[in-house]
């Protein structure tokens, strides 16, 4: 796999207490991410850190350009929202494993390209 | 939304100076059980950037160090350890068993133990009617100082369990672990919007006309929720208005076998009309 864009920091996350994110889609991924040789961030599901209000959540709201792979753009902002880690207007692209395949995942961590939460 | 904070253990897979790298099939074994056994990981290579630290928590990092690194250290930051533990030679499982100890020795907060199911409001369609705090039986909801709704109490929510999206009129309310949109949290499009908003007889399933009973707000009307009813009549009116609700809410049987008993619905109901009479009363403190 070509390298990430390394200026936008990567969140997976990898929805480890439900089925709604496809298995293959999200092993795929992260296969993907592991072999990129580029550094990033996997949670095991934002939802349950959004529930505790994980701190970390903040972190990543507050710390520049980023990237969430995750899935429903609509869910994963009122998630950080929801935890007290509201997500910038600008400079947060979220990414949907459960409408998207693996390779456009891959695709779109390799541009630069804006997309916004 | 408040729920405990708690101190979780983050894992740091360490590939930077001075350690060695790992096989790429070994970094993916290793951060799939990981995540599967709900810890976050953090994969540092040479040369790039990771999401900030941001939170007060131990640290466990994990690497192929050239060197002895300490067991533990201090973290500048925040004063929360950093363990230190070399994985040469070391399988998926057995980095498992390392950190399941390192969890240990830290006392951290064991990850995992519940699905995450519970309501998050999409504050952008939200018009902060309070139909979900007086809808919802098990107190999942609250308002804030500011007399916004809010979430409160997320591990009350009934798992698999979507009833208040369907009753909140603005579609507003998501599960994101939900089956389908867009409660799932996928676009809200205009036929959404009428296929939604069920006409539910929520105020039947309470045991009273609550909405009603707001719009005159009368004597007449306040009495009638106290007035004793029928039990066999509003027995099976609630019966029928729970089998409706199974039906078109997508209500688990069990939430519906774990519902409050018709006392504590009427309780509840007279609680939400004195607090929402209070809101409309101009007198009252909490007018909008
Ligand atoms: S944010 Fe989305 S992908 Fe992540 S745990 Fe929640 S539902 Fe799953
Ligand atoms: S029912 Fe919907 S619109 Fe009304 S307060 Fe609840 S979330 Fe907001």
């Amino acid at each position: 796999m070509r390298a990430m864009n390394t200026q936008r920091r990567i969140v997976y996350c990898h929805c480890a207490y439900a089925q709604v994110v496809p298995a293959d889609v999200k092993q795929d991924v992260l296969r993907r991410l592991t072999e990129s040789g580029t550094s990033f961030d996997a949670v095991a599901d934002l939802c349950e850190m959004a529930a505790r209000r994980d701190p970390w959540l903040e972190g990543v709201a507050c710390q520049g350009p980023t990237q969430i792979v995750a899935c429903y753009p609509r869910a994963v902002k009122w998630l950080f929202s929801s935890a007290g880690a509201p997500l910038p207007e600008h400079g947060i692209r979220i990414l949907n494993m459960r409408t998207e395949a693996a390779e456009a995942i891959a695709a779109a961590l390799e541009t630069a390209e804006d997309v916004d939460a | 939304m408040s729920a405990p904070l708690a101190r979780s253990l983050r894992v740091v897979l360490y590939e930077g100076v001075g350690s060695r790298s790992i096989a790429d099939a070994d970094r993916f074994a290793m951060m799939t059980t990981l995540l599967q056994g709900g810890y976050a990981v953090t994969s540092v290579r040479t040369g790039s950037r990771t999401a900030p630290e941001g939170a007060r928590t131990p640290i466990v990092v994990l690497g192929r160090f050239e060197h002895t690194p300490p067991r533990e250290a201090e973290s500048d930051s925040a004063a929360a350890p950093v363990f230190f533990r070399d994985i040469e030679g070391v399988d998926a499982p057995a980095i498992a068993s390392i950190v399941e100890s390192v969890h240990a020795e830290a006392g951290t907060r064991r990850p995992g133990g519940w699905k995450p199911w519970f309501p998050v409001i999409d504050f952008g369609r939200c018009t902060n009617c309070m139909q979900c705090l007086t809808f919802c039986l098990f107190d999942v909801y609250g308002v804030s100082p500011d007399k916004q709704i809010r979430v409160q109490n997320p591990s009350n929510c009934k798992t698999d369990c979507p009833a208040c999206s369907r009753v909140c009129p603005e579609v507003a309310i998501l599960f994101p672990k939900y089956k389908m949109g867009p409660i799932n949290g996928d676009e809200v499009r205009e036929e959404d919007i009428h296929r939604e908003k069920m006409k539910v007889d929520i105020s039947a399933l309470l045991g009273g006309d609550i909405y009603a009973a707001l719009r005159t707000r009368s004597q007449e009307s306040k009495q009638r929720f106290a007035r004793e009813r029928d039990d066999k009549r509003a027995l099976e009116e609630r019966r029928r208005c729970l089998t409706k609700l199974q039906e078109q809410l997508d209500i688990p049987p069990e939430v519906l076998a774990a519902l409050p008993s018709l006392d504590q619905i009427r309780a509840k109901t007279e609680r939400a009309v004195a607090a929402a009479i209070q809101r409309q009363t101009p007198a009252g403190t909490e007018q909008q």
